[in-house]
């Protein structure tokens, strides 16, 4: 084996890369500043809520104290951020998307409502405007609406003279019928709310004693992370999201420019050299392997210094799924070039299917959100086994063992580019 | 691998290789004495370049043999040829993005040199080609001229004992082509043998000791430059009575 070829090659490809200064912005730039964007966009910790807030509109044509109430409660939510428009002015805005949802109380909510609690019947609308590309904002106001609307309304027919009007209603309306078991058992809830009524209309409690409906509950949420206390850092899954495309960038680029090679003189001289095909694939995986190791190392180097990621799992497991994964990006380079056709051709049609296989491994958004068939058709990208060891050996926490498996399933893709690369590679000509 | 020792540094017997149903290099036979400077002279399409390709082990001819200074090439005898040829290729064999020393440190590298004999190497090539003051600058700084002979000096690294060198004029200004037959002319005094194809008469009457005229994959001539002038009055005459006067502008795909 011509060792010293090999290693002519291996420091000329790296010398190359190093001129390259697009190569280098784009490899290591790039991903830095968008796993910063992404990491922003979905961080958990950050400590301007204003950001994440939500934009609704609400029309109240209602005017009533229970509307009022409702608008004053919504408006209150730390996840909402409430404008108050007329109808026609929150349907436009939601139209333009500088409101996410807008919510109309008709006239003569508050009073059908308060009926309505007790009969289910003639139960008023509230219309919701809703942009149809904000899929979980819609669902995140009818939960706040749900939730706040009950509150106030039971609020009212337990206190209020709305209320007592209406459980004198019911209760006349009741007497009028034949008495049963459960429609007594149900006259005698009504009377004692009616006479909870009187006592709040005397003046006896204080308002914060008057009774509503409420979730009669409250929800503590732990994340789970590597410890108990350790803050889950949204830049640890981006940084592995980023690291994992802009290095496939790189494997492409490795790609292309043995296709570029082969169309000049040098694949001439390279050919002319006393120098096998596997000693030229070896150089080339080495090389390319070695530029991407170069690339993930200053990546999360910047995301360690600047972004506080840590390596919360096994370091060797990191070093494992990452050199994996620089090994599989060096095959992919290689068989791009032997598969391909045209440089521009192979270029487009190889950035197209990469781009995929890093959407559907979760590298830009979280997999959990795709339909279930994606989820499982992701389990077969190489991508998703990346992202998911990056993920396991830094925020997760997860020890050595857990990067076994992602880290065999891209060794076993990397065999299978190496062997169709070595098929199609046209050394002879 | 037979090996037989011969005054002939190339021996070229029945070579033969096709592209599909064509035949770009019909059973040819020819001799290269050491030392010896041969022009390989022939219209578009002729096979020259497919002649280099096999001459070089880039391209594996479908019969016939080549005897490398009496080794035999194919098998393990590929490497010796390998070692044994310095190919100067018609297209630029460079990297633009790097400097003239990175270079030929590559090229010199693949043909197994390192360390302080790489680095002699790459020093007394650019020298001969008098680019030594310019190693350090990137080769996409050179003029064309400059260019081409950089590309000669990327096939002098391994000192091989036979060039092959196509076209290596092409496309330069007629100083920087003289600056270059400077070198050959050098090289040639130096021992080196000296394969070479060009479209310029002018140049293989200058350097060259004798002339091979192919066409049609064929060889139709193989005589002293003396003697074809003698014959015809000039080379190009020589040319164009053995080749005939039509364009060959369709055969261009084939070289």
């Amino acid at each position: 084996m011509n060792i010293t070829a090999i290693r002519a090659l291996i420091r000329n490809d790296l010398r190359l890369y190093r001129s390259d200064r697009r190569a280098v912005i784009v490899g290591i730039l790039m991903p830095i500043l968008i796993a910063a964007f992404f990491g922003y966009l979905f961080g958990q910790n950050s400590s301007d809520e204003e950001a994440g807030k939500v934009p609704i509109a609400v029309v109240d044509e209602d005017g009533s104290a229970i509307t009022r109430a409702i608008i004053t409660q919504i408006a209150g939510d730390s996840m909402l951020q409430v404008t108050p428009l007329a109808r026609e002015a929150a349907r436009e805005q939601v139209r333009k998307g500088t409101q996410q949802a807008a919510a109309i109380f008709p006239k003569g909510f508050g009073e059908q409502s308060v009926a309505a609690l007790f009969t289910g019947r003639d139960k008023p609308h509230v219309e919701l405007f809703v942009d149809p590309s904000q899929a979980m904002s819609s669902r995140l106001v009818q939960g706040m609406l749900a939730q706040y609307a009950m509150q106030e309304i039971s609020k009212e027919a337990f206190n209020g003279a709305m209320g007592r009007q209406n459980l004198q209603q019911m209760l006349a309306e009741l007497s009028t019928q034949p008495v049963t078991g459960q429609r007594r058992e149900l006259m005698e809830l009504m009377q004692s709310a009616l006479r909870l009524n009187d006592l709040q209309a005397q003046g006896t409690a204080g308002d914060a004693t008057r009774p509503a409906l409420s979730i009669p509950y409250e929800v503590a949420t732990t994340s789970v992370t590597a410890s108990t206390g350790t803050p889950y850092n949204s830049f640890a899954h981006s940084f592995a999201g980023m690291s994992v495309q802009f290095i496939l960038f790189a494997g492409i680029d490795a790609g292309i420019m043995l296709l570029l090679l082969r169309q000049r003189g040098l694949w001439q001289r390279i050919r002319a050299a006393p120098l096998g095909k596997g000693e030229f694939v070896l150089a080339r995986m080495i090389s390319t392997a070695l530029i991407s190791a170069f690339q993930i190392t200053i990546i999360y180097l910047a995301a360690m210094l600047i972004f506080k990621v840590r390596i919360e799992g096994s370091l060797p497991g990191f070093v494992l799924v990452a050199g994996a994964f620089c090994l599989l990006n060096a095959a992919f380079g290689l068989m791009l070039a032997t598969v391909g056709g045209s440089a521009p051709a192979t270029r487009g049609i190889a950035t197209m299917v990469m781009l995929l296989l890093v959407m559907m491994g979760g590298a830009w958004v979280p997999s959990f959100i795709f339909p279930q068939w994606l989820q499982g058709a992701a389990q077969f990208t190489p991508t998703h086994w990346a992202v998911n060891g990056l993920d396991a050996m830094t925020w997760r926490g997860l020890p050595f063992s857990e990067a076994l498996l992602p880290a065999a399933v891209l060794s076993g893709t990397t065999l299978l580019c190496l062997a169709i690369a070595i098929w199609r590679f046209r050394w002879e000509e | 691998m037979a090996s037989v020792t011969t005054g002939n540094m190339l021996e070229v017997m029945n070579l033969t290789r096709r592209y599909g149903a064509r035949v770009a290099v019909d059973c040819i036979s020819f001799n290269v004495q050491r030392g010896e400077c041969v022009g390989l002279l022939g219209p578009n399409g002729a096979g020259k370049t497919s002649t280099l390709a096999m001459l070089s082990g880039i391209a594996a001819a479908d019969s016939g043999q080549i005897l490398v200074s009496g080794v035999e090439a194919g098998g393990a005898g590929m490497l010796a040829l390998k070692r044994s040829v310095g190919l100067v290729p018609q297209d630029l064999a460079l990297f633009d993005e790097l400097s003239a020393r990175f270079n030929l440190e590559l090229f010199g590298g693949l043909q197994g040199l390192s360390g302080p004999v790489l680095e002699e190497r790459v020093l007394s090539s650019l020298t001969l080609v008098g680019l030594a003051e310019r190693a350090g600058d990137l080769v996409k700084t050179f003029s064309g001229g400059m260019k081409r002979r950089l590309n000669i000096a990327g096939a002098l690294l391994h000192d091989p004992e036979l060039m092959l060198l196509d076209e290596p004029t092409v496309g330069v200004d007629p100083q920087s082509r003289n600056a270059i037959f400077d070198n050959l002319e050098v090289l040639k005094r130096g021992g080196k043998t000296l394969l070479y194809t060009t479209h310029y008469m002018g140049e293989a009457e200058r350097l060259c000791d004798r002339v091979l005229i192919m066409d049609h994959g064929r060889i139709l001539a193989d005589a002293p430059v003396q003697r074809l002038k003698a014959d015809h009055g000039n080379l190009e005459q020589a040319f164009l009575h053995l080749t005939g006067r039509d364009l060959r502008d369709a055969e261009e795909g084939v070289k």
